[in-house]
């Protein structure tokens, strides 16, 4: 019996159910002429999660971030191992709420800075319980 | 050299990092069916909240001192657990994780890095990227490791987290330091016995001969006192598969009647034979426990177990299930209200690797039978195949009334932004 046909897989280190598994075995059958191009299926997963670890997910509530495309809904990937810095979207705890705002440091100075006219711009002082929970890599939403 | 990572009052630290407001105030988390109190953060314990205090009696105190009292939300703490560990498994080839919120790993040919700022690392890392603040123990064996972390827990300020016991002298002092009762492994029984032989500290432990350690003890105790004595015995056991499954619950109210009983015992069974296969394992061995309410006054404390062997390794849902009811029928007693149940199997065996028996075998249907089972209640999220004997219709719930959400396991329970 030839070996040939035999087919190792590598398995995807990911919950997802992204891998086509093609196995033809070792069948007497004609072979599937799709196995030599066999590839994986796209993994939300893998494209948008880089720390898996680090990564969790939350929902957005209100109307603050509407410029920066975050509407009410939906669906927010957050990294807590990427630096905080100037112009990144983070998800930050302040005076009791959570809050998702755009980032301005400029020295020891930060700000947040909502993506709608209608909200106002917050400034940190010593003042405010204030802690920057993760940054926001991507948001999902239902259209 | 070993590091031991032991993350801060875990279960309390897991629920601050999705409600940030209690940090800095007095948390405690309740155990299962919200009995008593089994995890607090250190605002609680300044308060001298006991633990394993029962909740019905210290409700008055709690809400006199502003204690945020919530429901174990295991589903959570499992999931910022694996964060944690597989975070960790990146500082070191070898690491074995010994419970929900510690993990040892082994430094080997990490001399030349300066170990201080090796665990400060790992520290930092924990703590920014899941939220979870930690204590690290180092030291050339694992019960020197312990005695380093209990250390840097005890004197966060100072410590900053981390103790190194990298020198004799260290060694002696931490060991000087360290109460007999407070040693790894050191049970309440075997204080007292040694502290009748004069040990008050870990140090005089380990200046007993080790042969008379040997001789009145036992392997184990003689084992702990070489590791403590800077000679490694104790070996990282790496990815062991638990020795030993569990399921075990106190009923929200008790019962007095067989059926119900009957019905918990093959729910209980179902649970570890799904976790036996889930590790790939069989058992050798089954233990039904039923005990009544210990702390009732007006009846007697009634607790009674039954061993059964199998003749043959199985992680089979119906053998177990059957064999865990046969066990009920022979120690269930008329009248006792029964408070406990739990199911623990154990001799366990790899399923690639086990005895043969000549004369009897698992039933060869049973396995894909199983595999069916698994997946389907896996791919519908809960446990929609069951067997006939375990109720279908009444869901039997935890008392679970302060729940946190499911964070990071329910996308619907996600936490929510403004």
């Amino acid at each position: 019996m030839s070996n040939k046909n035999l087919v190792f897989f590598t398995p995807k280190n990911s919950f997802g159910n992204g891998v086509i598994l093609i196995d033809a075995g070792i069948s007497a059958g004609f072979p599937s002429p799709a196995d030599d191009f066999k590839e994986t299926r796209i993994s939300l997963d893998d494209e948008l999660i880089t720390n898996k670890d680090a990564t969790f997910f939350a929902k957005v509530s209100g109307q603050s971030m509407i410029g920066a495309g975050l509407d009410d809904n939906d669906l927010l990937v957050i990294d807590r191992s990427i630096e905080p810095g100037n112009n990144k979207i983070a998800v930050c705890f302040l005076d009791g709420e959570f809050t998702v705002k755009r980032l301005r440091v400029e020295g020891t100075d930060v700000w947040l800075q909502p993506e709608n006219p209608a909200y106002p711009v917050i400034k940190i002082t010593e003042d405010n319980d204030f802690v920057i929970w993760g940054i926001v890599t991507s948001v999902i939403k239902k259209v | 050299m070993f590091a031991l990572v032991d993350c801060n009052n875990f279960y309390a630290s897991c629920e601050r990092v999705f409600n940030p407001k209690l940090e800095g105030k007095p948390v405690a988390i309740l155990s299962n069916n919200d009995g008593c109190v089994i995890s607090m953060s250190d605002e609680a314990k300044k308060l001298q909240l006991p633990f394993g205090a029962p909740i019905f009696k210290w409700e008055q105190f709690c809400k006199k001192n502003n204690i945020t009292v919530l429901s174990s939300n295991y589903p959570l703490y499992g999931d910022m657990s694996a964060r944690v560990m597989n975070i960790l498994e990146d500082f070191s080839p070898e690491t074995e994780v010994y419970s929900i919120d510690e993990s040892f790993l082994k430094l080997e040919g990490f001399e030349n890095y300066n170990l201080t700022e090796y665990a400060a690392k790992m520290r930092s890392r924990v703590l920014k990227w899941t939220g979870i603040p930690t204590c690290v123990g180092v030291a050339s064996t694992k019960a020197l490791c312990k005695v380093a972390n209990k250390i840097a827990r005890s004197n966060l300020k100072q410590s900053k987290g981390i103790c190194i016991i990298d020198s004799e002298e260290n060694r002696v002092k931490a060991l000087k330091w360290t109460k007999i009762g407070n040693v790894w492994g050191i049970g309440s029984r075997l204080k007292i016995r040694l502290q009748d032989k004069g040990c008050i500290t870990a140090w005089d432990f380990t200046q007993l001969p080790s042969d008379w350690v040997l001789k009145n003890f036992s392997i184990v105790e003689w084992r702990l006192q070489k590791d403590l004595q800077g000679i490694s015995k104790i070996p990282l056991d790496g990815v062991s598969s638990k020795k030993m499954i569990s399921t075990t619950r106190s009923f929200e109210y008790t019962h007095t009647d067989i059926e119900n009983i009957k019905e918990r015992i093959s729910t209980f069974a179902t649970k570890c034979a799904e976790k036996l296969r889930y590790q790939k394992s069989s058992c050798h061995m089954l233990i039904v426990q039923l005990s009544s309410n210990r702390f009732e006054k007006n009846s007697q404390y009634h607790r009674k177990s039954k061993t059964v062997l199998f003749s043959h390794p199985t992680d089979s849902t119906l053998v177990i299930s059957n064999a865990a009811i046969e066990a009920v029928k022979t120690i269930f007693k008329n009248g006792v209200k029964y408070k406990k149940a739990g199911v623990i199997v154990s001799g366990l065996v790899p399923n690639d690797n086990f005895q043969l028996n000549l004369f009897s075998n698992e039933n060869p249907k049973h396995k894909p039978l199983m595999a069916s089972i698994d997946s389907l209640n896996k791919k519908f999220k809960s446990n929609k195949i069951k067997l006939g004997n375990q109720d279908l219709k009444r869901t039997w719930k935890m008392r679970q009334e302060r729940l946190s959400a499911k964070f990071t396991t329910n996308i619907k329970e996600i936490i929510t932004i403004k």
